[in-house]
């Protein structure tokens, strides 16, 4: 009977403890690799580089060197434009995909779109490096059929630097849009047509309202991926303009002032919390 | 001293605990890769990773090197700092910055009398440097020149005698500048008839506006692959701060390319190695160190894969050809022009980064 009893009791226990049982490997693993990491970035920030004591002045350098604005400035614009035009060209990509192509083919033509993604990042970077070239595919093309008569500098510019990004992340947001549109019920489409919707019409307030919140989600990946990547612009860009994430790099190379470097990496950060609850805040509206 | 203050300070205590924790969390996620004691352990630039130089050395002491590539002194100091005593045994470092290594009291004094230090180029033993307190902490291994690089093919050899030539208008959108402040401060500072061991911060306006001329008539700033491909591919004819160790690597396949040493000089750069206090193998350390003074180490370490450089020792067992890329018979007269690499003071370290920061900026 005591045992029975003690088993009674023990099951409730048991129950309550389950959650945290389950969910204990994923808070050790956002201690161990964001919440320990983040703090000690923090706390290197609040340091001067010669090992001082507190200080703010890391924060202080980045809103009064001109430099290191720029760089910010130089970020969200190479990042604004990268996300339109990849979402632009990603969403009648995975709409073809989606709607056009019929159903058994769809697994193979998904396939071939995100190729690319089984590449190396930097052999892509390079390979465009190469077709962007003076001596380059495009240029060759071009002044081949007598477009025009010199040679274009498309490499180490920002157009390299934004074709580079492109080519990426439009297969990441064809892929979050395609499942978007996928999930969407053909009855919506079909009770908007009995409404006397035109295909247009109906597209535009039916079919894009509702996948919005696959543009958006992978709107935002493409913000954050390419606001904190520093392979691309560092190949393409040729270093005609600094970014954000190449500034970070460039503090750690040789004088190794980690201090600064943490500065910039959580006021990057900073940008994309507000970046995140930008979005958040809308798909909520959205939802409502 | 650093370390002293940092003691006291409570937000120090609790970010160096941070960082032992995270530098311990660390080995035991990758245990697998933490070197053996019986292993050597370097830290290394890329050109020591070639298996034409590692492989004869393991063959013959029947050891295993363990390398690790890092690129700057501050990241290769930063390893260090978050690993545990002993986990390294060599190093490789600019030789202007081995005193940093010293100051922080990581370095073991090299014997002399067990290098080869009599046949090394005069002018490249860097005692500046490498000797701290009147011990030697550093051996200089390999070197060479931040200068003119250029496409012989495409621009007049000999404009590239001069400086001028970078900021022309005949060669305007035709150069890339190598992406290395420092060197290529150096450069500014010959270009303006300054002596680069002699840069001061009244000197940083005269810079300024030299960088950002030879910024204006560039395509592209570039670090060593980007500028390399530039150069290779005919994206640009000349390099700013370029060298032998672009060209001499490239050149079976583009003969063309090649380096001057202009009537304002050009910048000496070199590298060394330095052996770890707390290394656990210190016998093996001083072999691999004198492995890669040797004749043959010296052959094969100028000849990596990775980047070609002019050996310390003279007596490198290079080939006839080797010798031709590199313009061996011609180092005495390349040397005496030389100019030593700046080696700024922290502050003025970080004016010129800040400096170069702006130039990259510069529309």
């Amino acid at each position: 009977m005591n045992s029975v009893g003690n088993i009674g009791r023990a099951l409730p226990r048991a129950g309550r403890a389950l959650p945290w049982a389950l969910v204990t490997p994923a808070l050790g693993w956002t201690l161990l690799f964001f919440v320990l990491p983040f703090t000690a970035m923090g706390l290197s920030s609040l340091t001067a580089h010669d090992g001082g004591g507190f200080t703010a002045s890391n924060y202080s350098e980045f809103f009064t060197n001109p430099s290191y604005w720029q760089a910010m400035v130089n970020s969200l614009e190479v990042t604004a434009i990268v996300t339109v035009v990849s979402v632009l060209l990603a969403y009648p990509f995975a709409w073809i995909l989606a709607e056009q192509v019929p159903e058994r083919w769809q697994r193979l033509a998904l396939m071939l779109a995100v190729l690319p993604f089984w590449t190396s990042y930097v052999v892509r970077s390079y390979s465009w490096l190469l077709v962007l070239a003076q001596n380059g595919v495009i240029n060759r093309a071009l002044t081949g059929i007598g477009v025009v008569a010199e040679p274009l500098q498309l490499a180490n510019t920002r157009f390299a630097t934004v074709t580079g990004f492109v080519h990426f992340f439009v297969m990441l947001l064809t892929l979050t849009i395609f499942a978007n549109l996928k999930q969407l019920s053909p009855s919506y489409r079909k009770a908007a047509a009995d409404l006397g919707a035109g295909p247009v019409r109906t597209f535009l307030h039916v079919v894009l309202p509702l996948t919005l919140p696959g543009i958006m989600v992978g709107a935002f990946l493409t913000f954050v991926l390419c606001i904190g990547d520093y392979i691309t612009p560092q190949i393409l860009g040729g270093n005609n303009e600094l970014l954000m994430p190449q500034l970070v790099m460039m503090q750690i190379g040789r004088r190794g002032d980690f201090p600064l470097a943490s500065a910039l990496s959580i006021i990057l950060m900073a940008v994309v919390t507000i970046a995140y609850l930008a979005c958040a805040r809308w798909l909520k509206i959205e939802r409502a | 001293m650093s370390a002293k203050s940092a003691s006291r300070n409570p937000l120090s205590i609790l970010k160096s605990h941070l960082h032992a924790a995270c530098a311990a969390t660390a080995l035991l996620l990758g245990g697998g890769s933490v070197a053996q004691g019986a292993d050597l352990n370097a830290l290394i630039w890329c050109d020591h990773s070639d298996p034409a130089l590692l492989q004869p050395f393991e063959e013959a002491n029947n050891v295993k090197v363990n390398v690790k590539e890092f690129e700057g002194t501050g990241a290769g100091l930063a390893i260090v700092e978050q690993s545990q005593p002993g986990d390294w045994d060599v190093m490789v470092i600019d030789s202007i910055d081995v005193p940093r290594g010293v100051e922080k009291g990581l370095f073991e004094p090299l014997p002399d009398d067990k290098l080869p230090l009599a046949d090394m180029f005069p002018q490249v033993k860097m005692d500046g440097s490498t000797v701290v307190g009147g011990k030697r902490y550093g051996i200089t291994e390999k070197f060479g020149y931040n200068t003119i690089g250029y496409n012989k093919n495409k621009v007049d050899p000999a404009d590239m005698q001069s400086m001028a030539a970078l900021t022309s208008d005949k060669y305007k959108g035709k150069v890339a500048i190598y992406d290395y402040y420092l060197p290529v401060i150096g450069m500014a500072a010959l270009a303006i008839g300054k002596k680069t061991a002699e840069l001061t911060e009244a000197d940083l306006p005269a810079l300024k506006d030299e960088l950002l001329k030879m910024k204006a008539n560039a395509k592209l700033v570039g670090e060593v692959t980007a500028s390399q491909t530039a150069l290779a591919t005919g994206e640009v004819d000349i390099l700013v701060g370029g060298g032998e160790w672009v060209t001499a690597g490239l050149a079976k396949e583009n003969p063309a390319l090649d380096f001057s040493i202009p009537k304002e000089g050009a910048v000496l750069w070199s590298q060394s190695l330095a052996m770890f206090k707390d290394s656990k193998n210190k016998d093996m350390a001083l072999k691999f160190i004198q492995y890669i003074m040797s004749p043959e180490g010296q052959a094969r370490l100028a000849t990596s894969s990775c980047y070609w450089g002019m050996p310390a020792n003279t007596k490198a067992a290079l080939t006839d050809d080797q010798k031709k890329i590199l313009r061996f018979d011609e180092q005495p007269g390349f040397l005496a022009r030389a100019q030593a690499y700046p080696a700024p003071n922290a502050d003025l370290d970080k004016k010129m980064q800040d400096m170069w920061t702006e130039m990259l900026q510069a529309k």
